[in-house]
């Protein structure tokens, strides 16, 4: 047993974080230190930045651009730019539609779509949940109709999230009716710019506009979008759903943002003395830095055990990492209120994007609070995550 | 990065595991409690004649040289099966205080005889007003002529009754809380003016309550530097809290078993009570802390061995904060899933709880280490 990294490990490490330090930019840093949202462009200016360097697509397989590092060294890299901080590649093309199409889909589609999203030229988003669908997911309604060389797509999509900057859609739909709620669904890419396609927002507590509506109005859309066989895209969602799992205890960033809670806890006054020197909240906060590094060892245990044993079904033990990290960072985003303490309460109309530029570091900190409430709701919901210990671990 | 065991580690672990299932389940245990002292002979024979009594000692003192992982793997299966035997105050502390501080002579004159099992030791440090502290010592220790002459009196000294001897911290010199001028000393039990009142404990092992009057004894009682002895106290009780730590995993590991289990039998309205939901998510919450714990554990065993003495002792108490509330929840959920079995004597379920309550009891409880953290410059 040995916790501490190789000296080989130590070195890679120091490579990743002077890079993510030299390379990330200066406005895009700031924005995410604040909790403001970044751009479109934001986001394509960091990812060519990545794939010039060869870290766009970091855990795909090297003919497609991949890395071939070790799960210790796929650690390392997400660790050190969640920490930086620095935004993560896009999830939905990167970690999300880009798996599924290297490992079920045709020879065409992956070399057209996979070179697309390393560089994102194409942005991707995820038509998954519906209205009626969400923790039961199987129940989805939205329909394909396969009409010659095209299927006739009707429903409505929910809680997609950038819709609004996406050029494609990757959707579970509905091809055989008649079949039991898991068979009969279907894994299609769609064009955003098709005809009878609406992207309509829906704004969060927070005042922002991450996520969206998007109804299907008789798209058509070209067979050859079907993703590997019709009827099996359950099968691929799940694969899907597991990658999803594994890079969610975002300790790195729970990391960056106590280090952010310290830095302005001692810049604050109370009681004419700093926020930071107030022992029910010093308390509070080295309650949570337990927390926290009992997690980031969880999940180097995780990690090892997937480098000792190969890649293969996802570790039901990784609930415990979405749980325990979805958990710690709301509880950062609480701690950054009690921070700010009155200075909590005004709004900023002019929203948080590039045009204002006279945004106060504290605008943010309750929009954020108030926005993390759903990182325990997305993902599979830490209630569904307790039934998946209680069956896949406990066998209840 | 790696979080397996050696192959001699798995050896070791699973020679622990094996023994202490043919020779301790929940009705042997009761027989052993009730021997003379509070725990079996016969066991504590077993345990030696397997090695499990050397394993920290090095070669050259007649030990095997093991690491702190080894005493990771034999505490979590103690825990596991609540084991009485005083491994904790005889080879952990005692055998601690001699490995780390002992001269050559006092390591000849003791550690051979806890390693073949005949000597067993107690750690003598508590005091009515001490609490958590370390450093505030009443007891005295006085010069005279080449010896020293020890007086006070101490409380809830583990295996203070069966002890052959005792490791007593007192004062050399300076007021009762000055970080200066502690020292460690080794007294027979037996030794003249030691009296000794033992009692069995909440968590069903044995303890006492010791006074010191006038006892006298040599110049070669006392371990390390006896005016600097705080040091070496402190990194002590840090390998024991380490080891409680791994015991409070395994105590937690079966509380959690026997839970599971218990819920897959356990019928009501026709139907095993493991299919409700709300007690699925009980358990899986359980699974969740424990599983910290464990992490924790694993960090607190590696920090034992760090060279800073403060980046160790943030670790250990960051440990014991997790384990002590993983211990709590664990401990009270398994209690509540069992229902009224769970309440009752004949259950072994409550005998886990009550250990692991009094383990995080133990040099320094949640609130006192989360307090250490946070007086620090920071865990992250």
């Amino acid at each position: 047993m040995d916790l501490s990294l190789t000296p080989e490990e130590q070195a890679f490490r120091d490579e990743v974080r002077a890079f993510f330090r030299d390379n990330v930019p200066a406005s895009i840093k700031k924005k995410l230190q604040e909790n403001r949202h970044t751009t479109k462009q934001d986001m394509v200016d960091w990812t060519r930045i990545l794939h010039k360097k060869g870290w766009a697509v970091t855990h795909w397989p090297k003919e497609w651009g991949g890395t071939g590092w070790t799960p210790v060294q796929q650690y390392i890299f997400n660790e050190e730019l969640q920490a930086t901080p620095a935004p993560p590649p896009l999830p939905f093309g990167v970690n999300m539609v880009g798996p599924v199409i290297y490992t079920f889909a045709n020879e065409a589609q992956k070399k057209h779509y996979l070179p697309r999203i390393a560089n994102l030229e194409d942005w991707w988003c995820q038509g998954f949940s519906e209205p009626g669908s969400g923790s039961d997911l199987a129940s989805l309604k939205t329909k394909a109709e396969r009409k010659g060389d095209k299927y006739i797509v009707n429903g409505q999509k929910t809680w997609t999230t950038l819709a609004q900057h996406a050029d494609w859609i990757f959707c579970l739909v509905r091809t055989d009716p008649a079949a039991k709620k898991q068979q009969g669904i279907s894994f299609l890419l769609i064009d955003m710019k098709s005809k009878g396609i609406t992207v309509r927002p829906i704004v969060t507590i927070d005042g922002g506009r991450e996520v969206n509506e998007v109804f299907f109005d008789d798209v058509e859309v070209p067979a050859e979008n079907l993703v590997g066989e019709e009827n099996k895209g359950w099968d691929y969602a799940k694969f899907l759903l597991g990658n999803e799992r594994t890079n969610i205890a975002r300790v790195g960033a729970s990391k960056e943002r106590i280090r952010r809670i310290r830095e302005l806890a001692a810049s604050v006054q109370s009681g004419g003395k700093p926020v930071l020197e107030d022992p029910k909240f010093r308390e509070k906060l080295a309650a949570v830095e337990v927390e926290l590094k009992a997690l980031e060892l969880t999940q180097m245990r995780v990690v090892a055990n997937e480098g000792k044993h190969g890649k293969g079904k996802p570790d039901p033990a990784s609930s415990i990492l979405k749980i325990k990290g979805s958990e710690i960072q709301q509880t950062t985003t609480e701690l950054l209120m009690d921070v700010i303490g009155p200075f909590a309460a005004p709004y900023d109309v002019h929203g948080d994007d590039d045009s204002n530029e006279t945004m106060d570091w504290t605008a943010q900190i309750a929009p954020a609070y108030f926005n993390y409430r759903k990182v325990s709701i997305y993902g599979g919901s830490n209630e569904i995550q307790r039934n998946i210990i209680a069956k896949a671990v406990l066998g209840l | 990065m790696d979080f397996d065991l050696s192959e001699e580690q798995r050896l070791l672990k699973e020679s622990v595991d094996g023994l202490l299932k043919n020779s301790y389940d929940f009705d042997q245990r009761k027989k052993y409690g009730a021997e003379k002292g509070g725990w079996s002979k016969a066991v504590w024979g077993k345990l030696a004649e397997q090695g499990l009594l050397g394993l920290p000692f090095s070669e050259e003192d007649g030990g095997f040289g093991a690491g702190a992982v080894e005493t990771m793997i034999v505490m979590e299966a103690l825990g596991r099966a609540l084991v009485l035997e005083p491994y904790l105050a005889t080879v952990v502390l005692g055998g601690g205080f001699l490995r780390r501080g002992g001269s050559a002579a006092q390591k000849a004159a003791h550690i051979p005889g806890i390693i073949d099992g005949s000597k067993t030791l107690a750690f003598a440090q508590l005091e009515k007003n001490s609490r958590y502290d370390l450093g505030d010592v009443s007891t005295t220790a006085k010069k005279k002529g080449d010896g020293w002459v020890i007086d006070g009196e101490k409380f809830v000294v583990l295996n203070g009754e069966a002890a052959d001897t005792l490791v007593v911290t007192a004062r050399t010199k300076g007021a009762q809380t000055d970080r200066n001028g502690i020292g460690v000393f080794l007294v027979p039990r037996d030794a003249k003016g030691v009296s000794v009142k033992g009692y069995p404990t909440q968590d069903g092992m044995h303890a006492a309550d010791i006074t010191f009057t006038g006892v006298e004894v040599g110049a070669d009682a006392a371990i390390g530097d006896p005016e600097n002895g705080l040091p070496l106290i402190e990194q002590v009780v840090d390998d024991a809290r380490i080891a409680m730590c791994a015991e409070a995993v395994g105590a937690m590991d079966e509380s959690l078993k026997l839970t599971v289990e218990y819920l897959k039998t356990r019928k009501q309205f026709g139907v095993p009570i493991g299919s409700f939901q709300t007690l699925q998510h009980r358990a899986s919450d359980m699974f969740v802390m424990l599983e910290q714990a464990r992490s924790m554990a694993m960090l607190a065993t590696m920090a034992g061995d760090f060279d800073n003495a403060k980046e160790r002792a943030t670790s250990v108490a960051a440990a014991k904060v997790q384990v002590g509330k993983s211990s709590k929840f664990v401990g009270q959920q398994s209690i509540q899933l069992h229902g009224g079995i769970g309440m009752t004597m004949e259950a072994s379920i409550g005998h886990y709880f009550k250990r692991l309550s009094i383990i995080e009891n133990t040099f320094g409880d949640t609130d006192y280490h989360l307090q250490r953290v946070a007086d620090g410059s920071g865990l992250i």
